[in-house]
């Protein structure tokens, strides 16, 4: 007995050391480059770090955060975003999945790869024709739509405040609806198909079928794009540095914006970390929430 | 059985279907014909769908810049990227998956739960961190953070659970020693999932804009993204440059998506299954 838990324990050890030997170099990167950094965001967070300054300043800087004015506009903006992105995106690619993944393997891994091809165009080439497209003088959108008769002014698109962010919107949602599409693709394909067939051989309709039977199916798959559409509309940035600046009139700024500005225009280290913070806070509130309510959904 | 036939819905479907597949296909299609048009066809208030006087010299201009240089330095980010990723997290996810030992719970939650955090709000103390190691305005500040990202364990994780515990037992009484159990059973069996992960990597690292922006500033570490971007800021009306600068970083990287699509799809559908 004392022998063979004694060999079982010298067992446990080797398989622990050979299984640590193995994620050492993951975990090397791992921990160097996203724990670490994010532990010294927290910590530099409570200092007033500039380029000749670093002392410690306790929670200043949240304080000074939530009085900034800019701040708050670009809180705001950042609210807008998600809040009209996040649904949009989620609705519209269910609908473009149902549409697509009953359709053969051809027309499918056509489809698929059409809406994908924003993403994998790169944010950079893309704002290049979106910046054309929106172009006052020489735009596409302008033309078309002085063509159509549907206004009969040269806007500025992204140069108006009314119109900025919007715009934005719009692009970020083309960027945006490739993987949830993928992901729903195949979240449909797996839903059990003789629950389908039963209920509508009981006479189900096709608005019944899907609630009851489809849509319970593939909520994991809704919470998972729920939350990845969410964080990257929380980290809006890219487009925005590309397109707008943050202009006009801090219309498009948001925090994501508003903390590379802080840091790295004005070396404002310690108040964009607050910042990162913050949003990093609000992301996990939001994460959260979405988790708890698809699941309780999920157990009516 | 009832007859299939088409509804007034499943017109409107098609229409919108199409309508949004050329919507898509657009921005490709603009940059790719925008580049082969001089400056008057681009700026002409009435657009020319399709060049009429198709010229090369956007890319001949571009590439008197130092297009190539930045082509070049694109590529070895996202080979480099793409292989230390995939070589650490089929490492890791196969213990994470079939090795039983302590502390498994905790690393595979610390794993998980590390996807969850905005990762671009980390950049401030990263780009602190590479200034500290002597690698910022490297491409190495680019290529560390991007293997760090726990996406690629979590993936082989899922890929691993699939090896049959049996062959695994079968190698250890065999005699192999764990490294050969790794490169001759583990290795085989979750090919697919590494090509998953290998394409997902190459195409996210070529693509990542943002972090590419704040850790290369130098002009001879510059990639194709930073590259246009800066073209777009220094002379933003000659928009055929800009076109065929857009061209040469976009056309490759599609390329590579279209011909392992069925790879790339695996890895994003697998890495969302929850586990």
């Amino acid at each position: 007995m004392g022998n063979s838990l004694k060999r079982n324990r010298v067992l446990v050890w080797r398989e622990t050391r050979a299984a640590y030997l193995f994620l050492l170099p993951a975990l090397i990167f791992f921990l160097g480059f996203v724990i670490v950094p994010m532990f010294l965001c927290l910590f530099y967070s409570f200092f007033n770090y500039t380029m000749n300054d670093f002392s410690f300043v306790g929670l200043q800087n949240y304080v000074e955060m939530f009085g900034d004015p800019i701040f708050q506009k670009a809180l705001v903006n950042t609210v807008i975003i998600v809040v009209v992105a996040v649904p949009t995106v989620t609705v519209f690619s269910l609908w473009v999945a149902s549409a697509i993944y009953k359709m053969n393997a051809f027309s499918r891994a056509f489809y698929r790869c059409v809406f994908y091809l924003p993403v994998v165009t790169g944010t950079v080439a893309v704002s290049v024709v979106w910046k054309w497209m929106f172009n006052k003088y020489t735009g596409l959108f302008n033309y078309v739509l002085n063509g159509i008769g549907v206004i009969d002014e040269q806007i500025n698109w992204l140069g108006d405040e009314r119109t900025a962010l919007a715009c934005i919107i719009l692009i970020l949602f083309t960027t945006s609806i490739g993987q949830p599409i993928v992901l729903y693709v195949a979240a449909l394909g797996n839903v059990d198909t003789t629950l389908v067939e039963a209920s509508e051989v009981d006479g189900a309709t096709k608005l019944q079928t899907f609630w009851k039977i489809k849509w319970p199916s593939i909520m994991p798959t809704t919470l998972y794009i729920l939350i990845i559409t969410t964080i990257n509309s929380f980290q809006c940035y890219a487009l925005i540095q590309l397109l707008t600046s943050g202009g006009p009139n801090h219309a498009t700024d948001t925090i994501m914006y508003y903390i590379y500005y802080q840091a790295f225009k004005l070396n404002r280290y310690g108040y964009g970390n607050a910042m990162g913070i913050f949003l990093a806070v609000v992301i996990a509130i939001f994460s959260l929430i979405q988790f708890k309510v698809t699941n309780n959904g999920k157990n009516d | 059985m009832k007859a299939k036939r088409k509804s007034g819905y499943d017109i409107l479907v098609i229409v919108v279907m199409i309508i949004l597949a050329i919507l898509m296909i657009f921005p490709l299609y603009w940059i790719i014909t925008g580049s082969f048009k001089d400056a008057a066809a681009i700026n002409a208030a009435v657009p020319e769908w399709f060049p009429k006087n198709p010229i090369l010299e956007n890319y001949s201009r571009l590439f008197e810049k130092p297009a190539l240089r930045w082509l070049v330095n694109t590529v070895f980010m996202a080979v480099m990227s793409m292989a230390l990723t995939c070589i650490t997290a089929a490492m890791a996810g196969y213990a994470l998956a079939k090795k039983r030992f302590i502390g498994q719970a905790l690393m595979f939650s610390l794993f998980v739960c590390a996807m969850a955090l905005p990762k671009q709000v980390v950049l401030i103390p990263l780009l602190k961190e590479m200034s500290f190691l002597g690698l910022h305005d490297t491409l190495w500040a680019v290529i560390l953070p991007t293997v760090g990202w726990p996406f690629g364990v979590f993936l082989m994780k899922q890929f691993a659970e699939g090896i049959p515990g049996e062959m695994l037992e079968a190698a250890r009484i065999d005699g192999a020693g764990e490294i050969k159990t790794f490169t001759t059973i583990v290795m085989p069996m979750i090919k697919p999932g590494i090509g998953a992960l290998a394409i997902f990597t190459f195409i996210s690292t070529w693509n990542d804009y943002f972090l590419q922006l704040i850790m290369l500033n130098a002009s001879e570490v510059l990639t194709i993204s930073l590259g246009i971007a800066k073209l777009q800021a220094e002379m933003a009306t000659d928009y055929g440059l800009i076109m065929a600068g857009a061209a040469v970083a976009a056309v490759p990287i599609v390329t590579v998506f279209l011909l392992f699509q069925k790879y790339f799809t695996q890895g994003i559908t697998l890495g969302a299954v929850k586990g």
